[in-house]
């Protein structure tokens, strides 16, 4: 499914002395398929735009409420995932929600059953359209735990608040993914675990995306962990959209990167350190294509 | 008479089951007072329940803890608590009241201190932090890194002489973070604060005097933080894994570079260019 938005606005609190607009005018097309990636700093408006995607955040058009005045403009948002108009109220939003997986910032608060399994057949049952069976219902619960990196008959029966913080994570993961949504949406997956614990969740998310979801779409604040990982990059920095880019051509602009305020790859640090010295190093950014590109260049020398 | 520690623990035992696995394991360490030491590990090493026994919210199975030479006991907790201060990992559930300067007031009122001084230390605990300008901001509007400040500013305000740090940098966005280490740093230096950093971002362990790595509760390196990431392949035995310039570093020297260890990107920016400057010439 290809998301699609176009003069995309948000103000939380309009009309009241509190309004802040969130999002501003912003256009942005995520195509089936990719591994992208979202960053900007704390109150840039990446949330908000994602919990779009989804609809927790509505398009005024979309809700019941909504009555067109003669006096307004005619809107001219434009918000697709795949063929759900998010902008018509007569969109069915329950099976959106089904095919656009949402995992929050630290999604292991948000268990709550007493086992494992309770809680990630939460969402399967709610979602599912007729009333699953018991078989159904285990099937799912136990591919979900499975992709996830669990072992289901050892961890069904334990309460999730057992489990060590990475595991809790997975079990978060695998109660959103247990519906098979084909978009996932993952607000900062890897915040506040391990470096080990870092590295598995996102092997897992590169396991899901062959897999399961087609398109996997993170918002990070690791700039090496965007460079490593992702196939493009939205950069939000006060409500707007300031570049779509491949993470190679992005941290080429790193100046203004670091000048809105925004961190940059290490390898995109030490690429700007080595122009002081001369030195024009062109590399993806990753540490694998860094490393490949700085040998060589050293190598070339010798020949010369 | 020995030199005086701020925190001291000796044959120290403790599992949160009884007949479990050990949490802490037969524990020696002690922290200078005045020092900056960084506490590394992965999840479950141990590091948090060290925190948590350093100012009796656990109490330990066996072994003796001594705070500024004192013994921790139940007799003397209170008192202890006002010289360990921690502050937790996550910024929304360590605030109590809804406007800043009535949330720093919270633990100095509870020691029962007169109004005037409970104001003075609100005074210096918003100054200690850099945020005066934010007295009377409520406190749900704040970043993550300013709400963490408070609450630092909240601990300060009880006046600890040891301030221990669990994770408390681990929720926040790389500029929140850099606020919390800044403002560490700061109060130890100015005010001879000590200061106990419980993280497994490498990088912010480099601020520290001194670092300790633990596994399984127990600690299994300690020494300089610069020297610690020098032994790389025993880190990895710990699951910890070396900053990504730590790795850049090896990596390159493996490739034939001929860089030494640094956690300065400039100067690993300097030799990678000087080493290509010599090959070409």
């Amino acid at each position: 499914m290809r998301i699609q938005a176009e003069h995309l606005s948000y103000t939380y609190n309009a009309g009241s002395p509190f309004a802040s607009a969130a999002l501003k005018d912003v256009s942005l097309t995520v195509e089936e398929g990719e591994f992208f990636g979202i960053i900007g700093h704390t109150g840039s408006g990446k949330s908000t735009f994602v919990q779009h995607l989804n609809a927790l955040l509505r398009v005024p058009t979309s809700l019941r409420k909504y009555r067109k005045k003669r006096k307004d403009p005619p809107s001219n948002t434009v918000l697709k995932v795949g063929d759900f108009d998010l902008t018509n109220k007569k969109t069915d939003f329950n099976a959106l929600r089904s095919k656009v997986g949402m995992v929050m910032q630290y999604p292991e608060y948000q268990l709550f059953a007493e086992t494992v399994f309770d809680d990630v057949a939460f969402g399967y049952k709610n979602f599912a359209p007729e009333k699953p069976t018991k078989e159904q219902i285990e099937n799912a619960v136990r591919d979900a735990l499975t992709i996830v990196g669990l072992d289901f008959d050892e961890v069904k029966e334990m309460s999730p608040f057992d489990l060590s913080g990475g595991q809790k994570r997975r079990v978060a993961i695998a109660g959103v993914i247990v519906t098979k949504p084909e978009i996932l949406v993952l607000d900062e997956p890897a915040a506040g675990l391990d470096p080990l614990g870092k590295q598995e969740i996102m092997e897992l998310l590169h396991r899901l995306h062959s897999s399961w979801c087609r398109t996997v779409i993170i918002v990070s604040h690791d700039m090496d962990e965007i460079a490593e990982n992702c196939t493009r990059v939205a950069v939000f920095s006060d409500g707007e959209v300031k570049y779509v880019l491949p993470p190679k051509e992005l941290f080429t602009h790193s100046e203004e990167l670091l000048s809105l305020g925004l961190d940059v790859p290490l390898t995109a640090k030490i690429c700007l350190a080595l122009k002081k010295y001369g030195i024009d190093l062109k590399c993806d950014f990753t540490t694998e294509d860094f490393l490949k590109q700085t040998l060589a260049l050293a190598g070339k020398g010798v020949k010369e | 008479m020995r030199d005086m520690n701020a925190i001291e623990f000796e044959n120290v035992s403790f599992s949160y089951e009884e007949g479990g696995t050990f949490a802490i394991k037969n524990l020696n360490f002690a922290v200078e007072e005045g020092e900056f030491l960084a506490v590394l590990g992965h999840n479950g090493s141990g590091k948090s329940t060290l925190a948590r026994l350093s100012n009796g919210l656990l109490e330990a199975d066996s072994g003796v803890i001594r705070v500024f030479g004192e013994q921790l006991t139940e007799k003397n907790l209170f008192d202890i608590r006002k010289q360990v201060g921690i502050v937790f990992q996550s910024p929304d559930n360590q605030t109590v009241a809804s406007i800043v300067e009535d949330d720093i007031a919270f633990g100095a009122e509870n020691i029962a201190l007169p109004r005037e001084e409970i104001g003075k230390r609100i005074d210096f605990a918003l100054h200690a932090v850099g945020m005066e300008e934010y007295r009377h901001a409520t406190v749900s509007r704040l970043s993550g890194g300013q709400k963490q400040r408070i609450a630092i500013a909240g601990v300060l305000a009880v006046m600890p002489k040891v301030l221990i740090l669990d994770e408390s940098t681990a929720m926040l966005d790389p500029r929140g973070r850099r606020e919390i280490i800044d403002c560490v740093t700061r109060l130890n230096k100015e005010q001879g604060i000590t200061v106990v950093l419980i993280t497994h971002f490498m990088e912010e362990a480099l601020r520290a005097s001194r670092a300790i790595v633990m596994n399984r509760g127990e600690i299994v390196m300690q020494g300089a933080p610069s020297d610690i990431f020098e032994r790389h392949e025993e880190l990895l035995t710990y699951n910890l894994t070396l900053p990504l310039i730590g790795r850049i570093c090896r990596d390159l020297r493996a490739g034939g570079m001929p860089v030494t260890d640094t956690l300065d990107v400039d100067r690993l920016a300097k030799e990678i260019a000087s080493c290509v400057s010599k090959q070409s010439t």
